[in-house]
């Protein structure tokens, strides 16, 4: 019972995290919400049996890809709405 | 008018696809379930304890009876790093500024923190990457926990370098590796990848034949690419216009 609690709580903070992702316009906070989306998921995949897919979630999910979303966002825009369509025009 | 006749090509098109696709079982008549021991997923669980001495069935089927496909895998990480290398990589005759890789130093508690924990990141993912037929994880695991390993000393020190042509060279190596051991197979025993026929014995260190091997150039290879990667996005200057 315990368990199948942890397991909706756990549920309901992946999906929060995936919206709060989507929605915000500040990048840097949206990327940490993928990583938040990581750990959760990391979390399921140990608990169904899955603890290859676990240790790669946890290893590629929460550290290398949030650092490199993270080191691209220093080299271009933090915020959304700075590349608007007439900038991508230019390109 | 143009528009339409597309939309109409492609639903023709997509529906002939599958149509075509319904009558393809995929395998369905040999999925079965675990009670038929003829069954493929039945096959893999039973063969590789009892032929592959492979405590990780996982690390079975990933390895040796779908080692092709982890070849591939394998490939394709590779040219995702050269991809990326061939756009970014900075040659240093061209640009001699120093490139600030983080804008702010760390404290010491970081650095001396970062300095403990990297040997035991290291250990840990070497430790995945042998012990791959034995315990959950395996090459691409350890080479990814390296790579993490890496990435803490490279964002904490300054002036902590990897040596590029080494770990272009030991990527090479272990991909090269991984194609003589499947070559070896081929000659030896007939196919790619073929396993050895002494396999050892059931949870020994080294058992499973060439699995254990296999994982290790795996791991290397991950390792080496993965740190390449962050390496030279790391060296990227900010801002820079492309």
């Amino acid at each position: 019972m315990a368990l199948i609690l942890f397991l909706i709580v756990m549920a309901i903070i992946l999906i929060a995290a995936a919206i709060y992702a989507v929605i915000q316009k500040d990048l840097l906070y949206a990327v940490l919400a993928t990583g938040i989306i990581s750990v959760v998921l990391s979390v399921f995949f140990y608990l169904l049996q899955a603890p290859d897919v676990a240790i790669t979630e946890a290893a590629i999910g929460i550290a290398l890809t949030t650092i490199i979303f993270i080191i691209t966002i220093r080299n271009t825009s933090r915020n959304e709405d700075e590349y608007s369509e007439d900038h991508i025009k230019k390109f | 008018m143009k528009k339409y006749i597309i939309f109409i090509l492609i639903a023709i098109l997509g529906w002939t696809l599958a149509q075509t696709f319904k009558a393809i079982p995929f395998g369905a008549d040999r999925r079965g379930d675990l009670s038929n021991p003829n069954k493929v997923a039945a096959y893999y669980l039973r063969q590789s304890p009892e032929t592959l001495q492979t405590a990780n069935s996982i690390t079975a089927i990933v390895v040796n009876f779908r080692g092709f496909d982890t070849l591939g895998e394998v490939t394709v990480l590779f040219l995702a790093a050269t991809g990326l290398a061939s756009i970014l990589y900075r040659k240093e005759e061209e640009d001699k500024t120093e490139v600030e890789r983080v804008s702010l130093p760390s404290s010491s508690l970081v650095r001396t923190g970062a300095k403990i924990l990297f040997p035991l990141i290291l250990l840990l993912g070497i430790y995945v990457f042998v012990h791959g037929h034995l315990t959950p994880g395996g090459g691409f695991q350890g080479g990814a926990i390296i790579a993490t390993g890496f990435l803490l000393m490279l964002i904490t020190y300054k002036h902590f370098e990897t040596n590029h042509n080494v770990m272009v060279w030991l990527e090479s190596l272990a991909g090269l590796a991984f194609v003589l051991v499947g070559l070896y197979g081929l000659f030896m025993y007939g196919s790619f990848l073929q396993n050895t026929k002494s396999v050892g014995t059931l949870n020994d260190l080294i058992s499973g034949g060439l699995i254990p091997l296999i994982y290790i150039f795996i791991g290397i290879k991950v390792g080496t690419e993965l740190t390449n990667i962050l390496d030279i996005l790391l060296k990227i200057k900010p801002g820079r216009e492309q």
